[in-house]
């Protein structure tokens, strides 16, 4: 059986862009990713998951609860290589904008914020994990991405030189 | 007797996360939660203060998948507010964008979500490339979405958050020389799509519910404009259309519910099949006579068939605004800041979107209103999957996990949409 690349995608607190434009890329690279990627575990493909030992996990969006920072620093220690895609994963924009609210604004938020055990700021990626490559983007620009995916096809011995 | 938990925690193959708790003790539900579990960006409390040419491209940031629906509904607020009426080269031009929308954005719910729940598999990539029908499957969910990003990048320069879109007209104008390509990419598509339709005519999943539909219709079934239709008979500007929404709070979900009038209503391609079917184009009518016949329906299964013939249709719509398109020069006006207040109500994808946005006299907006697809459809998911499960207790559970599943993809929900912001109400 061909060595494929075990991928992981991952959505956090975003208007999930970078997903649409995924999704979108696979109309001209499915018949070769067929052939180089395994997709362990991308939700709105796939109900099947499988997150132990990736080699890349590509997360999006922002980091805004105690569980959501838990989740990725649950994959973080699955994966090899974590890839952060999109505005709000890199830079945290525009999922942090809460941060920068009055403090009337946030007063009122606050009793639904408790309740949901949201974290008292949106935090971007590598305020939580470490991060070895971005994506940036709004959504994220493909052919970023697409040099990114060939760089770890080539690193993981799936493909011979970066395309 | 039949006593059990169900949890489903991420329902897969949606756009964003919801879940689902079901509680049954001795053949009785006791305990029953549909839940929006995305978390909130308080879109409507970030654009206060903003200036209003801002607001359209931050707040197609609410959602990735339909991000130029918010973009178009957003401009039509603000223009409304300013007093702005668009060339009809722009009106054009911005159904050509919604048509690309709604072809790559019903084609990504159907084939990439809906079809394995038809093949009996995980994903849409697990199609037997070996056996020739599957393999003509698999080569169409590819043809078909492509055929609407090609439309959405040429007009609006990206299939996402298009950038081109500003309120007034369009910052760069598509190239007529590209026209004969899209429309050969779009013809391409169109025997696809009819097995599309084919599929989704034959499909035996079923679900009836007696509800209220509603949906905006004008004569060419644009999506953009026209008159709030209901099934009871009833019809509405789109100024009066917020006045009829009923905020719900729902204490265990992200996100807030809303009724029309007092009552559940459904919306999205259903509804919009169910009052406007008369009013498609043509040549998609004639293509689609014996899919039409079971419109107007009940079946919330049939929201897929309607996305499917709604493909159709903006791929036929899209060609004939194509062939006669000329571009003119333009650009879009000098804005003047004033007090005002603007309502814009589009089709999206999903239903019926509606924006409320009040600005000062420096055209900073004060207050906005965003009311999604997703928020009105949320109760009526809930009881949707409510009578699916008082119906079948006897059944196993994972039979009811994945009919469960089945049942909320049918409405097509976006739970990014759907959290966008906050009413505090609840205690």
């Amino acid at each position: 059986m061909l060595k494929k690349l075990k991928v992981g995608w991952f959505s956090f607190s975003c208007s999930e862009d970078s997903t649409i434009i995924f999704t979108e890329l696979l109309n001209s690279h499915y018949q070769k990713w067929k052939n180089e990627i395994d997709f362990r575990s991308i939700l709105v493909m796939q109900k099947k998951e499988d997150v132990d030992n990736l080699d890349v996990a590509f997360i999006e969006g922002a980091i805004t609860s105690v569980l959501q920072e838990e989740k990725l620093k649950s994959i973080r220690r699955k994966a090899k290589k974590l890839v952060a895609v999109g505005s709000c994963a890199i830079i945290g924009m525009p999922s942090v904008q809460r941060n920068m609210f009055d403090e009337k604004i946030k007063s009122e938020l606050s009793p639904f914020l408790i309740r949901f055990a949201y974290l008292d700021k949106v935090k971007k990626i590598s305020d939580v994990v470490m991060v070895d490559d971005m994506v940036p983007g709004c959504p994220m620009n493909e052919e970023v991405f697409l040099k990114v995916i060939n760089k770890y096809l080539c690193e993981f011995g799936i493909t011979n030189k970066q395309k | 007797m039949h006593t059990f938990d169900l949890k489903i925690d991420e329902i897969s193959k949606i756009e964003g996360k919801g879940s689902l708790f079901v509680k049954v003790k001795n053949n009785r539900i006791t305990d029953f939660k549909f839940s929006i579990t995305e978390f909130k960006r308080f879109y409507t409390q970030a654009i206060k203060g903003k200036d209003i040419i801002s607001i359209p491209q931050l707040c197609a940031r609410i959602c990735g998948t339909c991000s130029n629906a918010h973009l178009l509904c957003a401009i039509k607020a603000a223009e409304n507010a300013l007093g702005i009426i668009p060339s009809r080269q722009t009106i054009l031009l911005r159904q050509l964008v919604n048509y690309g929308l709604n072809i790559r954005d019903h084609a990504l719910h159907l084939y990439v979500f809906v079809l394995p729940d038809i093949f009996g598999i995980d994903n849409v990539l697990e199609l037997d490339e070996k056996n020739p029908y599957e393999h003509q499957i698999l080569h169409d969910v590819f043809t078909v979405k492509a055929a609407g990003n090609l439309l959405g990048k040429a007009i609006g320069g990206r299939s996402v958050h298009a950038p081109f879109l500003t309120i007034g007209g369009f910052i760069k104008l598509p190239l007529p020389s590209e026209f004969d390509s899209i429309i050969m990419e779009l013809e391409k598509s169109r025997s696809a799509v009819i097995r599309l339709i084919n599929i989704f005519t034959k499909c035996g999943f079923k679900l009836e519910r007696d509800i209220n539909y509603i949906a905006m219709i004008d004569e060419s079934y644009s999506f953009l404009s026209g008159e709030i239709h209901s099934s009871n008979g009833e019809k509405f500007t789109e100024e009066n259309f917020g006045q009829y929404l009923d905020h719900i709070v729902i204490p265990y979900s992200q996100a807030s519910g809303y009724k029309f009038s007092g009552k559940v209503h459904m919306i999205g391609a259903i509804a919009r099949m169910n009052l406007g079917k008369n009013k498609l184009n043509e040549r998609t009518k004639k293509d689609t006579s014996d899919a039409l016949e079971l419109f107007p329906s009940k079946n919330i299964f049939h929201n897929n068939l309607a996305q499917a013939i709604e493909i159709l249709h903006a791929i036929d719509s899209s060609i004939d605004i194509l062939k006669v398109l000329k571009i003119e020069k333009e650009k879009p006006p000098l804005i003047i800041r004033k007090k005002g207040t603007g309502i814009g109500v589009i089709e999206a994808p999903r239903g019926t979107l509606y924006y409320k946005l009040d600005v000062d006299e420096n055209g900073k907006v004060v207050k906005g209103e965003i009311v999604v697809p997703t928020g009105q459809n949320q109760i009526g998911i809930e009881k949707s999957l409510y009578q699916f499960f008082s119906e079948n207790l006897d059944k196993n559970k994972k039979f009811l996990e994945n009919e469960a599943e089945k049942i909320i993809r049918s409405y097509d929900p976006c739970m990014s949409c759907a959290s966008h912001f906050l009413k505090v109400q609840w205690t």
